[in-house]
């Protein structure tokens, strides 16, 4: 049920931090980032250059957070050994 | 007890500023209000107030400074006018709509082009629908009661809006006039320490200005029309207990002679006084004229306009900014709809006057209350939109 206008806080304000992690930006998606691990250096550069914080750190490569990931491309650009490439939903 | 002490617009604005205790001033000089900044700079230098004083290097950085300190809780005071109140718009409406009680003087200027550093009302009426609470001060004394109440209202839990104090550029802010101040303990237990109902804390961490898409902006948009309706409801109180503490007393509008007049001039600000003066000469020679002054602007008075309008049978609607395009100015369009939509049919006219610091004289005051006199007569109006003042 959706709330009021008597109902909902004052001003818009959520009364809680962190919501962005609720919010499933990955539908806004249009390209995926795919990552070929046996290519991965595990560099960390993507997940530097990640405007989103979707790279997710593994113990030896990286990972995507496809809740989160809007699939800008940065990562594929700025990817050095060429392992991220981007593919259509 | 209080006192009376000489002070100009921009003094008394200060003055109020810092006997309400506020926690932080963001503000940047801009002419005719660059004095409140500077007075209240000085304060902060010879340690007379405990404000935090934010040096910013534009408007639009003051009005974001003032919202992030409002969000955390503070009092909050700023000033501006004309081209930096232009500056500011996008941030006005992020200042109402996060429901923040911020309060702004206005040193009502022309804005450019071409440029003009003198009085007309084209800046705020440019922000008119920003969602700010807006009321027009007429003198010095004015300015300093209205700073202060101003924060009364605004920060009311039922209301939480911003007000913007207008007053005439260099008209107001550079006159210099006995004021009437309360004592510091007055004004403190006049105004409290400022309650919030949400606010910004690292230990009780919240969302502000989170996006909200076509299933919510719509609600909270139609939750700030309430809180206009609740500023419209708290303003008696706040004028009542106000009164209580001056012996000044304060009101919707300010009527003069409107009970048996024929003809009466509708106007904001500085200009009343001029117009009640020559009323009263035309009083003298038996002309029943009246006039009629808004203090409070947003929300727009509009129930207690017509029962000051009740027996009056003609107006005349002066407005110092223009609405190019549009059927009338700012103020004459929102009276001519509060008048309509009670189907109250009476000869009405617009007056656009004072572009730019244009003075209006005693002579042109008196030949607009002869228009409405005749036009109580006729019940016609000549000319709806009059430019009075200007060379044909």
């Amino acid at each position: 049920m959706k709330l009021t206008w008597k109902e909902v806080p004052i001003g818009g304000v959520i009364p809680k931090g962190g919501v962005a992690f609720e919010y499933k930006s990955g539908d806004w998606r249009t390209f995926k980032p795919v990552i070929d691990i046996n290519k991965c250096v595990n560099c960390l550069i993507c997940w530097i250059y990640c405007p989103d914080a979707s790279i997710i750190r593994l113990e030896r490569h990286v990972d995507v957070d496809y809740y989160h990931c809007k699939g800008c491309g940065i990562c594929a650009e700025e990817c050095p050994v060429k392992a991220i490439t981007m593919r259509e939903e | 007890m209080s006192k009376i002490i000489g002070l100009s617009g921009n003094e008394a604005a200060a003055y109020a500023a810092k006997q309400s205790k506020v926690d932080v001033v963001a503000a940047y000089p801009i002419t005719p209000q660059t004095i409140i900044v500077e007075r209240f700079s000085e304060y902060v230098a010879n340690g007379e107030v405990e404000t935090e004083f934010i040096c910013v290097e534009s408007e639009h950085s003051a009005m974001s400074a003032c919202i992030g300190a409002s969000l955390a809780g503070a009092r909050v005071f700023t000033a501006t006018c004309s081209q930096g109140l232009a500056l500011m718009h996008e941030m006005l409406y992020i200042a109402s709509g996060l429901r923040l009680p911020i309060v702004m003087d206005v040193a009502n200027r022309a804005l450019s082009a071409p440029i003009n550093i003198h009085c007309d009302h084209s800046d705020m009426m440019g922000s008119r629908d920003c969602g700010w609470i807006q009321v027009f001060c007429e003198n010095v004394q004015e300015v300093y009661d209205w700073t202060i109440q101003a924060f009364k209202l605004s920060e009311d839990l039922d209301v939480l809006l911003p007000t913007a104090v207008n007053f005439d550029g260099f008209t107001i802010t550079h006159a210099m006039e006995d004021v009437n101040v309360l004592e510091d303990s007055d004004v403190e237990e006049f105004l409290s320490i400022r309650k919030t109902k949400y606010k910004l804390d690292p230990d009780e961490p919240m969302t502000f200005g989170a996006l909200t898409l076509p299933d919510y902006y719509f609600e909270v948009k139609r939750q700030q029309e309430e809180a206009m309706k609740k500023a419209y409801e708290k303003y008696v109180n706040v004028v009542k207990q106000y009164e209580a503490l001056s012996g000044r007393a304060y009101n919707y509008l300010h009527e003069f002679m409107l009970e048996d007049a024929e003809a009466a001039i509708i106007c904001l600000g500085s200009t009343a006084g001029l117009v009640r003066q020559v009323a009263k000469k035309l009083r003298n020679k038996g002309r029943r004229v009246g006039v009629l002054k808004p203090w409070l602007f947003r929300p727009f008075p509009s129930k207690e306009l017509l029962k000051a309008l009740e027996n009056v049978k003609s107006l005349a609607v002066l407005d110092r900014s223009l609405s190019f395009g549009a059927p009338f100015g700012p103020l004459c369009s929102d009276v001519i709809t509060t008048l309509f939509s009670e189907e109250k049919t009476i000869p009405v006219f617009n007056v656009i006057y004072g572009l730019g610091g244009r003075e209006i004289t005693p002579k042109e005051v008196e030949d607009i209350f002869n228009l409405a006199l005749k036009a109580a007569k006729t019940g016609k109006v000549e000319e709806k939109v009059k430019f009075v003042g200007v060379r044909e």
